[in-house]
């Protein structure tokens, strides 16, 4: 008997701060405008996706101590924008990457529950833990948090917020003009927490908002980060979008959930996935092929480089050959305020690597740092694009994809008018949103019914 | 009398939960089941709109409302919970056209860096609409929310004598460099530093964003800010004070103090008090408007608004006392009275509707003509921003080379 087929899960991922959104591009409107958010989010739900995503940094990204100025730089505030798309969507998700280390539980949970409420239950918190002293200049505590330290606190984080997010039950506000009670109760919202990250105690202010809790996403690599997830995620945004790398991570995160009584329903797996799409497959690789040029300028492979060599490569030229200098290994970095700074552990033999095949293939520096990089995620016709993303998902590469266009505002569109419609027809993919909340969306279940189920097993 | 629009009263509505009087939500117009709901917040402030009002500021706060200042009360008979103001703010901007949005935020427990961008977000998601209401919090049960910082208990009373003048000020310091730090974040990115050059491959002028540097007594923050610098420049800042150590924010950091004067004598000696503030701090040439909080009732006739406040007294078990004056009358009686308090000095008010569901409308549909009718109100919004509603023009950014 074969599986029954997996419904597919689409998000759309705001076009972030990195190379992979090309700004250049005469289709490129605006990074800020309310308006380019709008269009965003409303094809997104045309699309009947389940949610849109955003990233967040919160130090403008240096590269030899200057502010990177090749990419598209600038964003809005996370939460503030996402309410303000609530006004403008009825049914998509709202997931806001929000860091645990610069925050504190009382306000996130505050503005978490609020964004619940103002949308209709559509909000959602990927809890990232950058921790790094760069970052912290901008804050109160500076750089208060050592690496290792890192997941504890979004641990206990998380695990605060939830008990402030629990400590209205929904059933508090009477509101009975009659009598004149309001609450129900007086000590409602009462929480105590004692924690080696947070101490805190007195009453929550915000009552109980429709999803009980937000959507809960983690995105890390290392094995904490995968148990982090494993233990208190709803949902995991990863970069393993092809087929082997994606169901190696499928298979090794949904394997740590039964220790925490999950089941594998309960964590769905959502990569990153770029896309490029043409009338024809051929098409489709040509465009890709451009794309891929137009996101790596000879400034931005340079910087590429220089970002392997830890050094300062301006001299070189990008259409040139690869330096024959070796990286600087230190414990000085020439980027700042990236989320992949770890990406290349072990750099002399990566440049050795490089240079062979630069070497090999006739590439210069720009040529090689296309070539090297990650291609597309999909690449062809909506109908090779689409069937491509069926059989991931079914392979269990994933259980759907956070789609990264690269033109902002409109590299969903034609996803949304050539591709979703295709996998509608195949019936892996919804024609009309069923629910109102997001945990409707992702079959998630509500956190009370996750509690009543416990009580009673 | 001149119809030059400087004769022109500003007007602001203070929106909190179904209105200020705590036995507001008890009307039959309050809706008090709605107000965790967009469409409660999108229905207030599109009446504010209809009345042409400069803005809305939107309370808020760490912790439950309560009846006492520095400690919760218990009591489960007024309304308990609310929502974030800067979001209740966004959901509603794209959502009106004209009217500023100006929420509170509580200087002494949030981050400046996050509020920043915040601010300049609503900013961007109203094109040109936002302002910030920027409060200090002193209470220890809200400080215990955080964990951070421990606040001794204290009542108003005590804010009087030496030690409590002392404390005051620390938290009034930290607010104005809260604002500081808020206003060069805002200014961190030259308007022109966006430049989409093909030719270098940059997307941005560097050399067009600035660190802030900023060194406080309890926060330094590094900047740039990663939102770049809002429609208006710099967003409306706003403050409430009673006293000299909050006239003296008002003064140094703000466009608009709210203040409580009982009569229009007092009005005088506060407007003066902060004149001189204005001037001490170097800002004499610019703007600061001055508004009085008044708590309005407003009926066909002066005793059926001032039965309504016998009625809701009663339900409340008390009677309703507030820093502000308290007004019962009719929009007539009320027009009187602002244009007493403006010829002292006072530029606009901020009008605290005692039920919402009837004073709001009261202030959009009978005192907005009246003070039309007397040529001290617009009859259209004539500018795009809320800093142009004002009278404010577009700051020059501090750190563009001249
Ligand atoms: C796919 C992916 C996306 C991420 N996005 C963000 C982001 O938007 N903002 C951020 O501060 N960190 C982001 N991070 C960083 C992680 O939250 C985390 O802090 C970092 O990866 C270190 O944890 P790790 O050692 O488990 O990887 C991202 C990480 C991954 C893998």
């Amino acid at each position: 008997m074969s599986k029954p087929l997996k419904q597919i899960h689409l998000a759309a991922h705001f076009p972030g701060v990195n190379n992979t959104t090309v700004w250049s591009d005469p289709a490129a409107g605006s990074h800020i405008e309310f308006s380019s958010f709008a269009h965003f989010a409303k094809a997104a739900e045309r699309a009947k996706f389940d949610f849109l995503f955003l990233a967040e940094g919160l130090r403008l990204r240096e590269q030899g101590g200057k502010i990177y100025d090749l990419d598209v730089v600038g964003r809005p505030d996370t939460f503030t924008i996402l309410a303000a798309l609530a006004a403008v969507t009825e049914h998509l998700g709202l997931t806001g990457t929000i860091n645990s280390t610069f925050n504190e539980p009382y306000e996130v949970a505050r503005q978490f529950a609020s964004l619940d409420h103002l949308s209709g239950g559509r909000a959602a918190w990927n809890v990232v833990t950058s921790w790094d002293a760069f970052t912290g200049e901008n804050f109160r505590r500076g750089g208060f948090l050592p690496q290792e330290e890192r997941y504890s606190r979004a641990k206990e984080f998380l695990a605060t917020a939830n008990e402030l997010f629990d400590s209205w039950h929904g059933d508090e506000i009477l509101a009975d003009q009659a009598t004149g009670t309001f609450l129900s109760d007086a000590k409602a919202g009462s929480f105590v927490h004692q924690g080696p990250q947070f101490d805190i105690h007195g009453q929550f202010n915000v009552p109980r908002s429709p999803q009980g809790r937000p959507v809960v996403f983690q995105a890390g690599e290392s094995d904490e980060g995968r148990e982090f997830a494993a233990s208190a995620a709803d949902a995991i945004f990863s970069r393993y979008a092809t087929l082997e790398a994606g169901q190696a991570f499928y298979t090794d995160v949904k394997s740590r959930l039964a220790k925490y009584g999950r089941h594998p329903g309960d964590l769905l797996i959502l990569p990153a996935a770029s896309f490029v799409i043409g009338d024809t497959d051929e098409e489709a690789e040509e465009i890709a092929h451009q794309v891929r040029r137009q996101q790596v300028s000879g400034a931005t492979a340079l910087k590429h480089l220089e970002f392997v060599w830890n050094r300062d490569l301006s001299s070189y030229d990008p259409e040139g050959p690869l330096p024959e200098v070796d990286p600087l290994v230190s414990e000085e970095h020439i980027s700042r305020g990236r989320a992949q700074v770890r990406m290349y552990r072990d750099p002399v033999a990566v440049a050795r690597e490089w240079r062979e095949l630069a070497e090999a293939n006739k590439w210069s520096i720009r040529d090689l740092v296309i070539n090297t990089g990650n291609r597309q995620s999909f690449v062809g016709s909506p109908a090779t694009v689409a069937r491509t993303i069926n059989e991931f998902v079914q392979a269990d590469v994933s259980d759907g994809f956070i789609l990264v266009p690269h033109i902002t505002p409109g590299g969903l569109d034609v996803f949304a008018d050539t591709v979703v419609p295709l996998l509608q027809e195949q019936g892996v993919y919804r024609t009309e949103y069923e629910g109102t909340t997001l945990r409707d969306h992702l079959g998630l279940a509500h956190p009370d019914q996750r509690r009543a189920e416990r009580a009673a097993s | 009398m001149s119809s030059s629009p400087h004769s022109h009263l500003h007007l602001a509505v203070a929106l909190d939960g179904t209105g200020w009087h705590p036995a507001s939500w008890r009307e039959p117009v309050a809706r008090p089941r709605e107000l965790l709901t967009a469409g409660y917040w999108a229905d207030q402030v599109a009446e504010a709109e209809r009345g042409l009002i400069d803005f809305v500021t939107i309370e808020d706060g760490l912790g439950l409302q309560s009846s006492h200042h520095g400690a919760p009360d218990g009591r489960t008979d007024q309304v308990r919970g609310r929502l974030d103001a800067v979001l209740v703010a966004a959901r509603i901007a794209p959502l009106s056209r004209h009217i500023g949005l100006v929420p509170t935020v509580i200087a002494t427990h949030t981050e400046p860096f996050h509020i920043s961008k915040a601010i300049a977000t609503l900013d961007y998601v109203s094109t040109g609409r936002a302002g910030v209401r920027v409060q200090i919090s002193a209470r220890p049960n809200e400080a215990d929310h955080f964990g951070r910082r421990t606040f001794p208990p204290f009542d108003l009373a005590d804010l009087a004598s030496p030690a409590g003048q002392e404390r005051l000020a620390e938290h009034f310091d930290e607010a104005a460099d809260y604002i500081e730090a808020l206003r060069r974040l805002w200014d961190s990115w030259e308007d022109d530093a966006e430049i989409r050059d093909a030719a270098t491959g940059r997307f941005i002028d560097r050399d067009k964003l600035h660190y802030i540097d900023f060194e406080g007594g309890r926060f330094s923050v590094k900047g740039p800010s990663i939102t770049p610098r809002p429609p208006q420049g710099q967003p409306l800042v706003t403050s409430l004070g009673h006293q000299t150590i909050p006239y003296r924010l008002i003064a140094r950091g703000t466009d608009v103090g709210y203040v409580t004067p009982q009569d229009a004598a007092e009005a005088r000696a506060i407007v003066a008090e902060i004149r001189a503030e204005q001037e001490a701090a170097g800002r004499a040439d610019d703007t600061v408007h001055v508004f009085a909080d008044l708590v309005v009732l407003l009926d066909d006739d002066q005793a059926a608004a001032e039965a309504r406040k016998d009625r809701l007294d009663a339900l409340d078990g008390g009677a309703y006392t507030s820093d502000a004056r308290i007004f019962a009358g009719t929009a007539a009686q009320l027009a009187d009275l602002l244009e007493e308090f403006a010829a002292e000095g006072l530029t606009g008010f901020r009008l605290r509707p005692a039920v919402l569901g009837h004073d709001l409308p009261r202030i959009s549909r009978d005192l907005v003509p009246e003070l039309q009718r007397r040529d001290r109100f617009r009859t259209a919004y004539q500018a795009a921003t809320l800093r142009g509603h004002l009278g404010l023009a577009r700051p020059a950014n501090r750190y563009a080379a001249a």
